[in-house]
């Protein structure tokens, strides 16, 4: 089941990780996406510490770490195709990572919620 | 803040599923729903339908109306034959530009097309030398580009395929009259076309109705000038830049520079026609390494490390037909194409190369 951050990005636990992306929504918002920049594997980050530059056709944008942990892996396949964004948002992850010791997903908002959210 | 203005299109556009954003006091499209990229391939493809309404559209009349715009703008408009249209600049007397603009001979009057963000104190500054243009309110202006522009147009207007670029004419379709002129903002061949807002709508759905037609928004034209190394009004020219700075030196016709027959009488001459081909830093156009774009504000270094910027970005972004990203910088001259300099992008240094403008091959009907 996936959780959503006010910032528009969905995370999926599996197994001890947490895989993360933007959603359908962001992506729209954001129009075509051209270039994305993604953090080191083994970098440890903290809760919104911006990892990730998004540039569409339109702006810059960063992504914030959703929760404090270390990264352990990245979508490469975005650096050459980072319109796979916009054809399929929550294929596209961005970045698994490993929750720092005692960080849960409780309260992230649930699928209910962040449609409330987006209106 | 001012309520923002609507073209004769707004229905339009949102029918068609626009999202709209203010720009220059004017809610304009950006995007259609299929988006900046497709809407950018299709106008290179076949044929992109723009609404430009929001700029100004200006009409001098009178005698001596030539001569007299003549003294606020370095063209030769005296020399302008009539069914003709050249690119000019407004000047100021610091050697700066206050707008850059269209204008045509059409017969018994001039007729401007000014930037919608300058169009009043364009009015100001004509007023404040003696000339009071009508103002155009009731006149839609959409824009036609692309490979398959002329055919499309064509199909509807009789008097479109003997055009030749730069050409204006009075067209007509279906009782209404239009002002044509074989010109654009894209790099490609196209057309402007001027007519009764009553009738903007019936028009434009005429041409939508033609396969080879598709509504673009503000994010293509502006990814399709840079491309096609044109400069905007506000990013790569403004107030504070000369027109040798700005790289539009061209719209200075030798007619008006030093030893012309009518060289200088316009704002800023002095400073201006000295610097022609002689100014410390232009406007250049340079390529990035890899994917990520350099937009405007970005500054640029010689080395990759260290050292005062020799420069910054005036425009920048993706360049969908190029494939990656483009940009137009003001660098000090003197730096040769094919030179490699550094943007510092997020503190980084990321390599960059300085190259010939346009980025794409332009396909105007000369």
């Amino acid at each position: 089941m996936l959780k959503y951050t006010e910032d528009h990005e969905w995370l999926r636990a599996e197994g001890d990780e947490i895989v993360v992306g933007i959603t359908p929504h962001a992506s729209e918002q954001l129009g075509d996406v051209v270039f994305i920049e993604l953090p080191e594997v083994g970098r440890e980050v903290e809760a919104g510490e911006e990892i990730v530059v998004i540039e569409s056709v339109k702006a810059a944008s960063d992504i914030a770490a959703p929760i404090a942990g270390v990264i352990t892996a990245v979508n490469e396949a975005l650096a050459d195709a980072p319109g796979d964004v916009n054809e399929d948002a929550l294929a596209a992850w961005f970045f698994r990572i490993k929750p720092a010791e005692g960080v849960t997903l409780d309260g992230f908002m649930d699928e209910a919620a962040y449609q409330a959210l987006i209106g | 803040m001012t309520e923002l203005r609507r073209t004769p299109l707004y229905d339009l556009h949102i029918e068609l599923g626009a999202r709209m954003v203010p720009y220059a006091g004017w809610e304009m499209p950006v995007q259609y729903p299929l988006g900046v990229l497709g809407e950018h391939q299709h106008t290179r493809a076949a044929a992109g339908l723009f609404d430009v309404s929001h700029m100004g559209q200006l009409i001098l009349r009178g005698p001596g109306v030539a001569e007299a715009l003549e003294r606020l703008v370095p063209a030769d408009i005296v020399g302008l034959a009539p069914g003709r249209q050249r690119y000019g600049l407004f000047t100021n007397d610091r050697g700066g530009i206050v707008d850059d603009l269209m204008i045509a001979n059409k017969g018994d009057h001039l007729l401007l097309v000014v930037n919608a963000a300058c169009a009043d104190k364009d009015i100001a500054h004509l007023a404040a030398h003696g000339l009071h243009p009508e103002v155009v309110g009731d006149r839609a202006l959409l824009a036609l580009q692309g490979p398959a522009a002329e055919s499309a147009l064509a199909s509807l207007v009789a008097g479109v395929a003997e055009m030749r670029f730069m050409d204006v004419a009075d067209l007509e379709w279906d009782g209404a009259r239009l002002w044509v002129s074989r010109s654009g903002y894209t790099g490609e061949d196209g057309f402007e076309i001027s007519l009764r807002e009553d009738r903007a709508v019936d028009f434009a759905r005429a041409l939508l109705a033609l396969d080879e037609v598709a509504p673009v928004g503000l994010g293509a034209r502006d990814s399709l000038r840079l491309e096609a190394g044109l400069p905007l009004y506000g990013n790569d020219m403004g107030e504070d830049v000369t027109p040798a700075q700005a790289g539009v030196g061209f719209a200075i016709p030798k007619a008006r520079r030093a030893g012309g027959v009518r060289a200088g009488g316009f704002p800023g001459a002095d400073v201006i026609l000295p610097e022609l081909g002689a100014a410390a830093h232009s406007r250049r156009g340079v390529m990035p390494e890899g994917r990520a774009p350099i937009r405007e504000g970005v500054a640029i270094f010689a080395g990759a490390e260290g050292g005062e910027p020799l420069g910054h970005v005036t425009s920048g972004g993706f360049g969908p037909s190029v494939g990656g990203p483009v940009a137009m910088a003001t660098l000090p001259s003197g730096i040769p194409d094919g030179a490699v300099l550094y943007a510092e992008l997020r503190g980084k240094r990321q390599k960059l190369r300085v190259v010939p403008m346009p980025f794409v091959k332009t396909t105007y009907k000369r």
